[in-house]
């Protein structure tokens, strides 16, 4: 009996854990098909008019542009350097090797408020406006540095036989990189750009702190906060929730599939 | 490359520990070359680090100490070494920097009493299933993929004086008929573990998915109850996960202000962040902002660091 409660048990509480983790998210949903008017705070009944003209509160869709465009650039910023210190630390020795190690985990055990902080106290002393360029730079710090230690995983577990081969078999350094190292990469790469777009797409805190009067999405949803979010918000949440949803999904299927292939082959 | 197969051997023994004392002038150079091409790829991000984390902690802690001239219009500070700044934000706001850190503690424990059992059950107690494996890890990250400030607000609304679960509450007895839920200090704890969650389970789940399950028959044929076996198999070795689980799940939840501020009130769940954005924004007070900006930051690297050596930096990374 006491078997059965214990066998029992873990399937019970993670499945209430997985209840709790979703109610929010379903919430969202269902508010999104809120006839809301101007406050979308309690249930006024079924309609489909936000989802037919997500744009029709104002600022609602130019917030979202503007978060599209500052997650894209830092996302691209971050990945590329990112990736060439990631190569740079596993695969090389050098001097001042273990200050740039430090140097690249600290933001990660820097809170957002110091993070966001310290930027705007750079800004001001360096007389910069508060803009689209300042956010892009702040994400590009932190994204940054969760680029470093996701494909700095990835590097660790590289074969060198491989691309020594590529080297034995007369490939120069620049086409071994590109037929060898990176393909290997890439799956690591494109994990940690999704990684960095998501956290970038999604921050409020280092945000806040040096946008000045540029809107992002979320920065949007908060200052709205105060006197009602439009139902409209809730629809291109949800959007976006399925939109990665169906990017995620998509990625399991096809690593499924490649290592379906592998085992038949 | 014309280097010579044995020596290309010699060379890949080196790479990873600290190069060999050889004296071999043909493979120092291509040490140097080697080291050359590292540099050239951390350069770039190197400098961007250097510029826009580095000098800005340096200038956060000179603003700190800056001072106010008499007469200086709003926003107007002059570059001085002004500690007292340090000894008038601590005095004032040591409560809220302790409550911060009671609240992150607290919703640290709590997302990992939540979070262990759903990386068990997905990791572990699912293995043989991969489809429902798959989904309920694609789930895991659900929260990823929604706004943080609109889940925030959600349970900001489902926890509401007239939504559904104080009713409940209420009609069970549980909660008073005048007790609520929003604006207290369990709310924001609450809001704290919902939102730091995925990165409990995530590396809890990185951890447990590598664990050998012949190593829990062979605990249980050697009979040891399944809690002994849990104890003494299971957790020793999911600790890294656990480990870089709490500290991803500590740091940034004693430094966030979103909870706080929308299931909070202005009373007894301030947490040290939303001062900060307020010293920096309303009062325009840089200095006080820059000293308890600095504060934190320092707080949390002697908390993780206190940790590390506790716990051993055998379970980072």
């Amino acid at each position: 009996m006491r078997q059965r409660i214990g066998r029992w048990i873990i399937p019970v509480f993670g499945g209430l854990a997985f209840v709790y983790l979703l109610v929010p998210i379903a919430y969202i949903f269902a508010f999104s098909f809120n006839d809301a008017g101007r406050t979308n705070l309690v249930w006024r009944g079924f309609t489909l008019a936000n989802w037919l003209d997500p744009c029709g509160a104002p600022q609602v869709c130019q917030s979202l542009v503007n978060s599209l465009q500052v997650s894209v650039a830092a996302t691209l910023a971050a990945t590329v350097l990112g990736t060439a210190i990631a190569l740079g630390l596993v695969r090389y020795r050098f001097r001042f090797r273990n200050t740039a190690d430090l140097l690249i985990i600290l933001p990660l055990a820097t809170p957002e408020v110091v993070l966001g902080a310290s930027l705007l106290a750079q800004f001001l002393n360096l007389g910069w406006n508060l803009g689209f360029a300042t956010v892009v730079i702040a994400h590009t710090v932190f994204c940054m540095a969760f680029v470093v230690v996701t494909v700095r995983a990835r590097v660790a577990g590289l074969d060198p036989k491989l691309e020594e081969a590529a080297s034995d078999l007369y490939a120069s350094p620049l086409a071994t990189f590109r037929k060898v190292t990176l393909p290997l990469l890439l799956p690591g790469i494109v994990a940690a750009a999704l990684l960095s777009f998501a956290m970038s797409f999604d921050d409020f805190i280092i945000t806040n702190f040096n946008s000045g009067s540029f809107d992002t999405f979320p920065k949007f949803i908060y200052v709205a906060a105060t006197r009602g979010i439009p139902a409209q918000a809730n629809v291109i949440g949800s959007s976006m929730f399925l939109l990665a949803l169906c990017v995620v999904v998509t990625g399991q299927v096809i690593s499924y599939r490649k290592r379906k292939a592998l085992a038949a082959r | 490359m014309t280097a010579a197969p044995g020596l290309r051997g010699r060379h890949d023994a080196g790479r990873g520990r600290a190069p060999e004392g050889g004296p071999n002038p043909e493979e120092a150079a291509a040490d140097k070359k080697r080291g050359r091409i590292g540099q050239l790829l951390v350069l770039p991000g190197f400098t961007f680090l250097l510029l826009f984390f580095a000098a800005p902690v340096v200038v956060l802690l000179a603003m700190s100490l800056y001072t106010k001239a008499p007469g200086a219009e709003i926003g107007q500070f002059e570059p001085a070494l002004q500690f007292s700044n340090y000894a008038v934000v601590l005095r004032e706001y040591w409560d809220v920097l302790v409550r911060s850190f009671a609240f992150a503690l607290a919703a640290t424990l709590a997302a990992l009493l939540i979070g262990y059992p759903m990386a068990y059950l997905v990791a572990v107690r699912l293995r043989a299933h991969r489809l429902l494996q798959g989904i309920l890890l694609v789930l895991l990250i659900a929260p990823f993929f929604s706004s943080f400030i609109l889940r925030t607000q959600a349970w900001k609304q489902i926890l509401a004086d007239e939504g559904p679960v104080v009713g409940v509450l209420r009609a069970l007895a549980v909660l008073p008929e005048d007790g609520r839920l929003t604006a207290t200090a369990f709310a924001v704890v609450c809001g704290l573990t919902y939102n730091f969650l995925p990165f409990m389970t995530l590396p809890i789940y990185a951890s447990l998915e590598r664990l050998d399950t012949r190593l829990l028959e062979a605990s249980g044929d050697l009979y040891a109850s399944p809690m002994r076996t849990f104890r003494q198999v299971t957790l020793p070795l999911s600790m890294p996960g656990v480990f870089a689980g709490t500290l991803l799940t500590f740091i940034p939840a004693s430094g966030d202000y979103v909870n706080a501020a929308l299931l909070g009130n202005n009373r007894d769940t301030t947490m040290i962040g939303q001062v900060i954005d307020s010293r920096f924004f309303r009062v325009v007070d840089y200095p006080g902002a820059a000293a308890l900006s600095f504060i934190l930051m320092v707080a949390i690297l002697v908390l993780v660091m206190a940790y590390i050596r506790r716990f051993g930096a055998r379970n980072l990374f």
